[in-house]
């Protein structure tokens, strides 16, 4: 099975049954699966007329109980950043899978890119926190897309899965395990009935995780939503005091659970002294690098992002404290290095490209045997020979 | 001189949220007519409240949806309409009424538009026309009339209009109606009957901005808006769709009615069992 498959498979296995999306290379076979199998299921495909449609369409199906999903790749997500903010704003669950390809506009529309990193985080208007995972193959592609629904569900927001063309396309095997096996992490409901007079309070939150239970459209909650900042009773409020309050709470409510939404892989971690940090499609390549290396006697480990958002900035600071080096190898032209060098305060190495193809693990190598001769040098920036920058720290 | 007296109840109580008024609407304007056609068309249809609900983009009339006593969304600018799309898909016994104004739906949500009556999506669209862009002070937008002034048009508009029926019509709606905030009462049925006829409609209702647009097109008050509704409306009976463009500065009739009641099939997701 294909990644983009196993993402469709994942999301149905996750009790997904509305995907709303807009056709777009290299996420297309996602939406072509949810079109062959949400008439089998009892579930809604429906192929909206552009991604503004879709990512409303989603947001609409999930205030209204569904779990609910959308595919597309970097353009797409740029017209879909300002309803993403709506969903931030309404603590709507959903998942928003982008299949990266080289950008920016239209690119590389059939090649891989992993620089859709800080869109993801960044790009829709105002102070938000998002949740984004980055699988490196299709079975893990399968297993995240279900922890994004999961996540979803649990921290009442919308959840990015960050593919690359390379996983969507890659054929592996993918096991799917039984039904009874998913994890199922329910939405937190009311757990009262309907008022019978005065308002509902869909906004307020849990004191222990700052997280209100979502009513859903039909319950008889008579519920207001709206994407003016508003009280715990969700009507509008156009003070600084309930807007600095709202927007707090929403980054709150992620940043004080990092530690339960981070996911992390490491290799040959136990007596490293250097370490590449990657993702993706792109780890793969830097896992075979990291072998190579340590058949030379380079003692250097791998820690790969399953997680990229909340970034792991706690475990990046710990390293930071006992790493002689750090290597970021991402196809991109630095966006999660960016993060690691603030995270240590000091420079790392890059190995990037700006898309279209694998980094090579023999450049991933390269650096590697750079940055270990150059422990201890003064830093210095020069272009090297992977197409990327290297700086040495 | 008789004494205003303040009554404990109103016959909307029910289904306003009265701890939101009072409203933003200024003197003059129809959007608070137009909601209680609405509300009165919710209550009488028998569809319990529950059931209900109400969506709606920015702008003056997006504020309906937070007035409404019911399940109500008001959502990102043009995006009322397939965020509604889903809310029915994912529920199909609720009732999802978008209510929303001309430039929200037809300038930045346009595109919306056209495909759910393509689509014929089982939404209802209440659409309160008042020429301009009202919230944010009376620019002009997609149903300004050619040469009226607005302040992002201060020597005119050099743009053509909508004609609202003619486009919905043309982009295949099953249900499109016309009315004014003076025809309370063939509104009301109109939505009711909307209510009862799967499918999506679009129901345009002309409607006062007297601060917005009619302070600067000489037509400086609701109630003098009202007036010209009434001297002008005409019921269209065989009038050409084309033909029912409008521009409320010039002595001409303004057709309103039902103008499009065809049977075609609501959009249902596809299903396939076995």
């Amino acid at each position: 099975m294909h990644g983009d498959e196993a993402c469709a498979e994942g999301a149905i296995a996750a009790g997904c049954r509305f995907f709303g999306g807009y056709p777009i290379t290299p996420s297309t076979e996602i939406a072509e699966r949810f079109a062959q199998r949400m008439p089998e299921l009892g579930g809604v495909f429906i192929q909206m007329e552009d991604e503004l449609g879709s990512i409303a369409a989603v947001l609409g199906a999930s205030a209204a109980g569904a779990r609910a999903m959308t595919a597309t790749s970097g353009p797409g997500l740029s017209l879909m950043l300002e309803n993403l903010g709506l969903g931030v704003m309404l603590e709507l669950p959903c998942v928003i899978v982008d299949i990266q390809r080289g950008s920016p506009s239209t690119g590389l529309p059939t090649m891989a890119g992993q620089s859709d990193v800080m869109q993801a985080r960044w790009g829709s208007h105002g102070d938000y926190s998002i949740i984004a995972y980055a699988p490196w193959s299709p079975q893990e592609v399968f297993d995240l897309t279900v922890l994004c629904f999961n996540m979803a569900d649990r921290y009442r927001t919308p959840v990015l899965l960050l593919g690359d063309e390379v996983i969507g396309h890659m054929v592996e095997r993918v096991v799917i395990p039984p039904v009874e096996e998913i994890p199922h992490w329910e939405r937190k409901h009311p757990g009262v009935p309907p008022p019978a007079t005065g308002v509902y309070r869909s906004f307020e939150p849990d004191p222990e995780d700052l997280i209100p239970p979502l009513p859903h459209a039909g319950e008889g909650y008579r519920v207001h939503f709206t994407g003016l900042t508003h009280d715990e009773r969700g009507y509008p409020d156009m003070s600084a005091d309930t807007h600095h309050a709202l927007v707090t709470r929403l980054n709150a409510k992620i940043q004080s659970h990092a530690e339960e939404i981070i996911r992390l892989e490491e290799y040959f971690m136990d007596d490293a002294r250097l370490v590449v940090v990657s993702f993706g499609c792109t780890a793969r390549s830097a896992r075979r690098a990291v072998r190579e290396a340590r058949a030379q006697g380079i003692p250097v480990g791998l820690l790969r992002l399953v997680s990229l958002w909340p970034f792991p900035e706690a475990v990046v600071r710990e390293l930071g404290q006992r790493m002689d080096a750090f290597i970021v190898a991402e196809m991109n032209l630095g966006q999660v290095r960016l993060e690691v060098e603030r995270c240590i305060g000091r420079p790392a190495w890059g190995v990037h490209h700006a898309g279209g193809e694998m980094i090579h693990p023999e450049k991933i190598l390269t650096a590697i045997i750079a940055a270990a001769k150059n422990v201890g040098a003064p830093g210095s920036r020069k272009a090297s020979s992977a197409g990327g920058v290297q700086i040495s720290g | 001189m008789t004494q205003a007296t303040v009554v404990d109840t109103h016959p909307l109580d029910t289904i306003l949220r009265a701890d939101r008024m009072p409203h933003i609407f200024c003197p003059g304007c129809s959007i608070g007519i137009v909601m209680r056609c609405y509300a009165q068309a919710v209550l009488e249809s028998g569809i319990p409240l529950q059931q209900h609900v109400v969506v709606s983009g920015i702008g003056c009339t997006g504020r309906v949806a937070g007035y409404m006593d019911l399940d109500s969304y008001h959502t990102t600018h043009g995006r009322a309409i397939p965020f509604a799309t889903g809310m029915k898909l994912a529920n199909p016994n609720l009732m999802v009424t978008v209510f929303s104004g001309d430039g929200d739906l037809s300038a930045i949500g346009g595109n919306h538009l056209i495909h759910a009556a393509r689509r014929n999506v089982d939404v209802k669209v209440i659409c309160v026309n008042n020429f301009n862009y009202g919230m944010t002070g009376g620019q002009c937008g997609p149903t300004t009339p050619l040469g009226a002034v607005a302040t992002t048009a201060p020597y005119g508009n050099p743009e053509q209009p909508f004609n609202l029926p003619y486009l919905l019509a043309a982009a295949g709606a099953g249900y499109v109606s016309r009315w004014t905030s003076l025809h309370v009462r063939q509104l009301k049925q109109d939505i009711l009957h909307s209510f009862v006829r799967p499918g999506f409609a679009f129901i345009e209702v002309l409607s006062a901005c007297p601060v917005g647009f009619g302070k600067s097109n000489n037509i400086p008050d609701g109630l003098e808006e009202m007036q010209l509704y009434r001297e002008r409306c005409v019921l269209a009976r065989g009038v050409p769709l084309e033909n029912l463009s409008i521009d409320l500065r010039e002595n001409r009739p303004i057709y309103v009615g039902n103008f499009i009641d065809r049977d075609l099939p609501a959009y249902k997701p596809v299903t396939r069992v076995g």
